[in-house]
C-alpha cells in the first residue's frame, strides 16, 4: 500500500499539469476509420490564458476538442478537467460547437437557445424564474444581440448565429471555455465582438481554448498555441511555439516558406 | 347526435383521435431529427413481431402481441443503426432496407404459419378496423355515467388513452433534453446528457404509440400521423412549443373530419357505402399538409436573413 502510494505521488510529481491544468490530455488517440484522426496526443492547457489549437485542414483539431469533451469516443487516452475526470466537472465546461454542425431551421428563438446554457441549473422540470431570464438576456447583451432575442434563429446571419452560440456558452457560467472555429465565416464586427468577450473572460481568470484557422491573427489574440497534425507538433507560448520551424512541420508543404516567415515573425 | 352516435361513432372517433395524437407527438421530434421514416419502419416491422408472438403463445392475446411488436421495433432500430454505421449507408436507405425486409419476412411467416383461423391478416394490419370498435352497451350519453356500460367499452379505447398518456408524459418529462439534443446533439453531450439513450427512448416511445395505434386503427394512420400533422405544424410556426400544439390540433382535426367524411361523405354524394375511416383520416391529414404547404406563414426555409 505504502509502495503504491509512493509511486502515485512520483507520477504526479512528474506530471504536475495533470493535477492543476483546466484541461490535461494524455495519450489521446481517436480514429474514425482505420487511420487515426488524432494520434497519441498530450496537451496541458495553461489556466487563465487563451490557447489556440492550430493545424492544417483534417489535422484533427476539432476531433481533439470533441474527444476531450466526450463527444466522440477515444480509442485510448485520458482526459482530466481541473484535476478530475470529465464527468465530475461538466458544470465547469462550456462548449461552442461549429456553427455548421446544427440545423438553423430548427423552430426556436434566439433567447431559447441561450436558455439551453442554463439546463444544468434548471434540470428536467425546474421552473424558469426571472433570474434565469435575466442571466440569458445579460449573456445576449454581452455579445451585442439583445435586440434579436425573439427572432427565429434561421433568420440570423452567420455571424449573429455564432454570437448566439457564444451567449449560450456564457450562460453556462463555466471556468473553461472550448470553442470550435468561432471565427470561421463571420463578419468583421462579429469577430471583434467575440474576441472582446473572450478577452473579458480571460480577465476574469477563465481559461479559453479555441480551434483556430487564421494564422494571421494568432499573435494578436492568443497567449499559447497548440500545433497539431494528427500528432502534436508543438505546444507552448506564442513566442516559443509559434515559429517558422513549428509551422513548417505542422503544415509541411502546404504553406510557402515566405508565408511562414511572414506569419511567424514576431511583430 | 343522439344515442346512435354514442353507440356507433363515439368510441371509434375517440380511438382515432387518441391514436392520431399519440403518433403526432413523437412525430414532431422524429421529423426534426430527420428520422420521420422511422414511424413507417416501426409500423411495418410490427407485423413480423406480432406473428412471432402469435407463434410463441399460440393465441391472439393483446399483451404478447404488443410486446412482440415492440420487440421487433427495437430489433429494427438496432439493425438500422448497425447498417448505417457498418455499411456507411445513409439513414433513409438503411430504414428502407430494414423495414421492407422485415415486413416481407412477416408476410412469409404469416403464410407459413397456421393463422387462417384467426383474425390476423395483412389487410387488417394496413387499414385496421376502426369502424368496428363500436360500443354496443352505450345506448346514449347517459351510458358514460353507467359503470355497467362502461365495463363494455371496446378495450382499444382505454388502451389507446393510456398510450397517449404515456407518450405525452414522456415528452413533457423530457421536454428540455429532447429539445436540446434534437437541436444540438454535440452540445447536449458536453453537458452530460446521454443523447444515445434519449434517442433510443424517443424511438421506443414512438414504437409504443405505433404498436398501440397499429393494433387499434392500422398502420396507414400510424405512418400518416407520424409525418403529416408535425410537418404541417412546422409551417404554421417557428417555435417548437407551438409546433407541438398545432400538430395536436391537426391530428385531432384529421381524425374527426376523416371519420365523418368516411362514414357520411359517400352518402352525401349519392354513393351507397361508407369508405375506410383509416384511409380517409390519413388522406385528410395529407390534405391539411398540402394546405399548410400552400398557405402556412412559416413555410419558407428560414435561412434567408430578413432585414439584417
Amino acid at each position: 500500500m505504502q509502495l503504491s502510494l509512493a509511486s502515485q505521488n512520483g507520477q504526479a510529481a512528474r506530471e504536475p499539469g495533470l493535477e492543476t491544468s483546466p484541461l490535461a490530455i494524455r495519450g489521446l488517440t481517436v480514429s474514425y476509420g482505420e487511420k487515426p484522426a488524432v494520434f497519441s496526443v498530450d496537451m496541458t492547457v495553461v489556466p487563465g490564458q487563451m490557447t489556440a489549437i492550430i493545424g492544417p485542414n483534417g489535422a484533427g483539431k476539432s476531433t481533439l476538442l470533441k474527444a476531450a469533451l466526450g463527444i466522440v469516443p477515444p480509442v485510448s487516452g485520458r482526459v482530466q478537467v481541473f484535476g478530475r475526470p470529465l464527468d465530475h466537472q461538466r458544470g465547469r465546461i462550456a462548449y461552442v460547437p461549429q456553427r455548421a454542425s446544427v440545423d438553423w431551421d430548427f423552430p426556436t428563438r434566439v433567447i431559447d437557445v441561450v436558455m439551453m446554457g442554463l439546463y444544468r441549473e434548471l434540470g428536467l422540470l425546474g421552473r424558469i424564474r426571472g433570474t434565469h431570464r435575466q442571466i440569458a438576456s445579460d449573456c445576449l447583451d454581452r455579445v451585442g444581440m439583445s435586440e434579436f432575442a425573439d427572432r427565429q434563429i434561421g433568420q440570423l446571419s452567420g455571424g449573429q448565429q455564432q454570437r448566439v452560440f457564444l451567449a449560450r456558452a456564457l450562460a453556462q457560467g463555466a471556468d473553461l471555455y472550448l470553442l470550435d472555429e468561432p471565427f470561421a465565416g463571420v463578419d468583421a464586427a462579429t469577430e471583434k465582438a467575440i474576441i472582446g468577450v473572450l478577452k473579458a473572460l480571460r480577465a476574469e481568470g477563465k481559461t479559453v481554448v479555441v480551434v483556430h484557422h487564421d494564422l494571421a491573427t494568432v499573435r494578436d489574440y492568443f497567449d499559447n498555441v497548440f500545433l497539431i497534425n494528427t500528432r502534436k507538433v508543438a505546444e507552448g507560448s506564442v513566442a516559443e511555439a509559434f515559429t517558422p520551424d513549428t509551422l513548417q512541420s505542422a503544415y509541411g508543404g502546404r504553406l510557402a516558406t515566405a508565408q511562414i516567415d511572414q506569419i511567424a515573425r514576431p511583430a | 347526435m343522439g344515442s346512435e352516435f354514442v353507440t356507433l361513432s363515439l368510441t371509434p372517433l375517440l380511438i382515432g383521435i387518441f391514436a392520431a395524437v399519440a403518433c403526432a407527438l413523437p412525430g414532431n421530434f422524429l421529423l426534426l431529427r430527420k428520422q420521420a421514416l422511422i414511424g413507417d419502419a416501426i409500423s411495418h416491422v410490427a407485423l413480423p413481431g406480432i406473428v412471432v408472438a402469435f407463434l410463441l403463445t399460440g393465441a391472439i392475446s393483446t399483451w404478447p402481441m404488443m410486446l412482440g411488436a415492440a420487440g421487433a421495433a427495437v430489433v429494427a432500430v438496432v439493425m438500422i443503426e448497425a447498417i448505417r454505421r457498418l455499411g456507411r449507408i445513409e439513414p433513409g436507405a438503411a430504414m428502407g432496407v430494414v423495414f421492407t425486409t422485415l415486413f416481407a419476412a412477416g408476410v412469409l411467416l404469416l403464410e407459413q404459419s397456421d393463422t387462417s383461423s384467426v383474425h390476423l391478416d395483412v389487410e387488417h394490419a394496413l387499414y385496421g378496423n376502426l369502424e368496428s370498435l363500436i360500443w354496443l352497451d352505450g345506448t346514449g350519453w347517459g351510458s358514460l355515467l353507467d359503470p355497467q356500460a362502461l365495463a363494455y367499452l371496446p378495450v382499444e379505447l382505454p388502451r389507446m388513452a393510456a398510450t397517449l398518456v404515456v407518450v405525452a408524459g414522456f415528452i413533457a418529462l423530457f421536454w428540455r433534453p429532447l429539445k436540446i439534443a434534437t437541436f444540438d446533439e454535440s452540445f447536449a453531450r458536453t453537458i452530460g446528457m446521454r443523447t444515445d439513450l434519449l434517442g433510443l427512448a424517443l424511438v421506443i416511445t414512438a414504437a409504443i404509440a405505433a404498436v398501440a395505434a397499429f393494433d387499434a386503427v392500422g398502420s396507414i394512420i400510424v405512418i400518416a400521423m407520424f409525418i403529416c400533422p408535425p410537418a404541417a405544424a412546422r409551417m404554421m410556426t417557428n417555435r417548437l412549443e407551438l409546433q407541438i400544439a398545432w400538430s395536436v390540433a391537426f391530428a385531432t382535426l384529421s381524425a374527426i373530419i376523416g371519420y365523418v367524411l368516411a362514414g357520411y361523405g359517400p352518402l352525401w354524394i349519392g354513393m351507397g357505402d361508407a369508405v375506410s375511416a383509416a384511409g380517409m383520416i390519413a388522406t385528410i391529414s395529407g390534405v391539411i399538409l398540402a394546405i399548410a404547404a400552400m398557405f402556412g406563414p412559416c413555410r419558407g426555409r428560414a435561412g434567408a436573413p430578413s432585414g439584417v
